[in-house]
């Protein structure tokens, strides 16, 4: 590992570095005045962000491993590629922007923070995601997901803009929304009802959801860079959850 | 095998279940390589796995004896070789035998003999049989009749090697970058629910099908007893073997295209089929009917390939992972994509497909990836 650059920026080359040892260097930049880290040939080490406490920027080049910025709280990571599956795991604050695609499970069980991607995402994003007061976990997708998009979210914002799919052409993505119990979920274009799960409501937006679209299709295209007033000049859904307990008697008689 | 049976499995477990790492990449163009970067790929994959189970297969690899039975055979102990062997030479003509190349390293321990056989059938002994058939009932006479014999590799211009041991280490010690092939497969495994053992370690195999998987297939009874009526015996303990005869049974034995065989393995559910035009409903229903033995149940990826082709398959709503990568003539196949990466850092595409959905590579087709995965947005 070398440190080439000034104080405020360090730059990693990590082949062959392994994901405990790639993760420790981190933790000690992190508590260095260090603003700004440059991972490059990263290829799969996991858990890459994990147990970082500040704002610090890391910047991935390649592809990074599994549990990508896993119960992160604070730092801004940019992946220069795809993110893998369970990318923002648990994750308390800070934010992830992918110039790519993610795979299963983004931001699952998040709790905070922030996570953009430009493309598509695999199965079950956003499942269980929660909030509690001012921690409000978001997703931003510019493509589709893939099914049980939102599964059992607890909390938090999930927005979904299919900005890969043809004018016309409805999202592809079943049982939306399964067992939702909170939050909400933006979905720009079109869904049939058997797309989304039984506890979800289907709704016209008000002034404060578009006032809070508005915000993150906003942060979407500066990252990406790709014209905001065209994606929310568009026809958006909000879903919701119909019940906050939908189980609450299940096992009650 | 009874014994293995008791050393192996003292408790009567009924499978093992897996979370693992994948790999698989083919040459459509037919070009062979060594088993260098495969090994590069899935030893990426290390933490996925635990060390109790590695494997390869590949294809390609015995061109000078392509028309002839090639048997991977695994023996515990001398008597069992000599037993085995008089066996072999009793149903088949044997062109070659000769032991397996190995490099002794200390990763892997107390490896059995293993020793690989060029067949060719003997034609009055087989009847009005077919040669594969002939052949798949000589593999379940030996692994379940004969003491401490064991085939785990049965087709032509093909092999498997497998054992206990990081996967990169069974390829270090297999010396598989001797050999070469145009599709190779690989499997780190981790088992859970009983030890691991040099048999159940991935690709499973009859004749030239081998399947490797990341999951577990919980509908492993019910596949096991639908099979038991063609013949098949599972005797490795392992979920995946299940997969590996019924892929003999629906497209060797019943003729049926890889298309519908993937579509009886991960059936769409009821309320999809539902919804479908009349005449794929009709057929959907009916595989669902005629095959409902074979539905495989629970999480599973798997990577099943034969001469000239390779299918990545998830279950229908996607438990387990696969990333499919392409680069000219290349296909990948990954439970993750950075393995692919690794190996070939430009693709001309990668993507996640859906789950259910086959991705299928064949000698001299290139893969095309579907527009909306890979369409970026549209503006």
């Amino acid at each position: 590992m070398t440190k080439t650059a000034g104080n405020s920026v360090v730059k990693i080359d990590t082949t062959g570095i392994l994901y405990k040892e790639l993760n420790a260097r981190l933790r000690e930049i992190a508590s260095d005045s260090v603003e700004k880290v440059e991972l490059y040939n990263v290829c799969g080490q996991r858990y890459i962000g994990t147990d970082l406490n500040r704002p610090i920027q890391i910047d991935i080049y390649g592809t990074p491993g599994n549990d990508l910025g896993a119960f992160m709280n604070g730092p801004k990571i940019v992946v220069h590629g795809n993110a893998q599956d369970g990318c923002g795991n648990t994750m308390n604050e800070g934010e992830i922007i992918v110039h790519g695609h993610a795979g299963d499970v983004l931001g699952l069980s998040a709790r905070g923070g922030k996570i953009f991607v430009r493309d598509y995402v695999g199965y079950r994003a956003g499942i269980h995601m929660k909030e509690y007061k001012e921690k409000k976990p978001t997703l931003v997708i510019g493509g589709t997901a893939q099914d049980f998009a939102g599964e059992y979210m607890a909390g938090g914002v999930l927005v979904l803009l299919g900005l890969n799919l043809a004018e016309g052409e409805k999202h592809k993505a079943k049982y939306i929304g399964t067992g939702m119990h909170g939050g909400v979920i933006y979905l720009r274009g079109e869904v049939e009802k058997y797309q989304l799960g039984p506890e979800v409501g289907v709704a016209e937006l008000d002034e404060k959801d578009n006032q809070v679209l508005r915000t993150l299709v906003g942060e979407f295209a500066g990252h990406f860079g790709y014209p905001a007033d065209k994606i929310l000049n568009h026809k958006f859904m909000k879903l919701y959850p119909r019940f906050l307990r939908p189980y609450g008697r299940l096992y009650a008689y | 095998m009874e014994d293995l049976q008791k050393i192996n499995n003292p408790y009567g477990a009924d499978k093992v279940i897996d979370s693992c790492s994948i790999f698989g990449m083919m040459d459509t163009s037919g070009r062979r390589f060594s088993g260098e970067d495969i090994t590069k790929a899935i030893a990426n994959m290390h933490f996925r796995g635990n060390g109790l189970g590695g494997g390869l297969a590949v294809y390609g690899i015995y061109p000078d004896y392509a028309d002839h039975y090639a048997f991977h055979i695994m023996y515990l102990s001398p008597q069992g070789q000599q037993q085995t062997e008089a066996f072999l030479k009793d149903k088949f003509y044997m062109v070659k035998a000769e032991e397996v190349p190995m490099r002794p390293i200390p990763a892997i321990v107390n490896p059995p003999a293993v020793w690989r056989y060029f067949l060719d059938v003997k034609q009055d002994r087989r009847g009005a049989e077919s040669a594969d058939d002939y052949v798949v009932e000589r593999v379940m006479d030996i692994n379940t009749k004969l003491k401490d014999s064991f085939v785990f590799s049965s087709g032509k211009n093909m092999g498997v090697f497998k054992g206990v041991g990081y996967p990169e280490e069974i390829s270090e010690y297999f010396r598989l970058e001797e050999y070469e092939g145009y599709l190779w497969t690989a499997h780190g495994r981790f088992p859970t629910n009983t030890p691991g053992w040099w048999g159940g370690a991935h690709p499973f195999s009859i004749l030239d099908w081998t399947v490797v998987h990341n999951g577990e297939i919980s509908s492993y009874g019910i596949n096991r007893r639908y099979l038991e009526q063609f013949g098949y015996q599972c005797t490795m303990q392992t979920d995946t073997e299940v997969v590996a005869y019924a892929i003999d049974l629906l497209i060797r034995r019943h003729n049926l295209p890889i298309e519908i065989a993937a579509e009886v393995l991960a059936a769409p559910f009821w309320s999809d089929i539902e919804r479908m035009p009349p005449k794929e409903q009709k057929l959907a229903r009916t595989l669902r009917q005629v095959y409902p033995g074979l539905l495989l149940n629970g999480p599973f990826t798997i990577i099943i390939a034969h001469n000239g082709e390779m299918i990545g398959l998830t279950d229908r709503i996607r438990l387990r992972p696969l990333t499919v990568g392409v680069n000219g003539n290349m296909i990948y196949l990954s439970s993750e994509e950075a393995a692919i990466r690794l190996i070939s850092p430009e693709l001309d595409a990668a993507w996640i497909p859906s789950g259910g959905e086959p991705i299928i590579g064949r000698l001299g087709v290139q893969l095309k990836p579907e527009p909306s995965v890979v369409s970026g947005a549209r503006l």
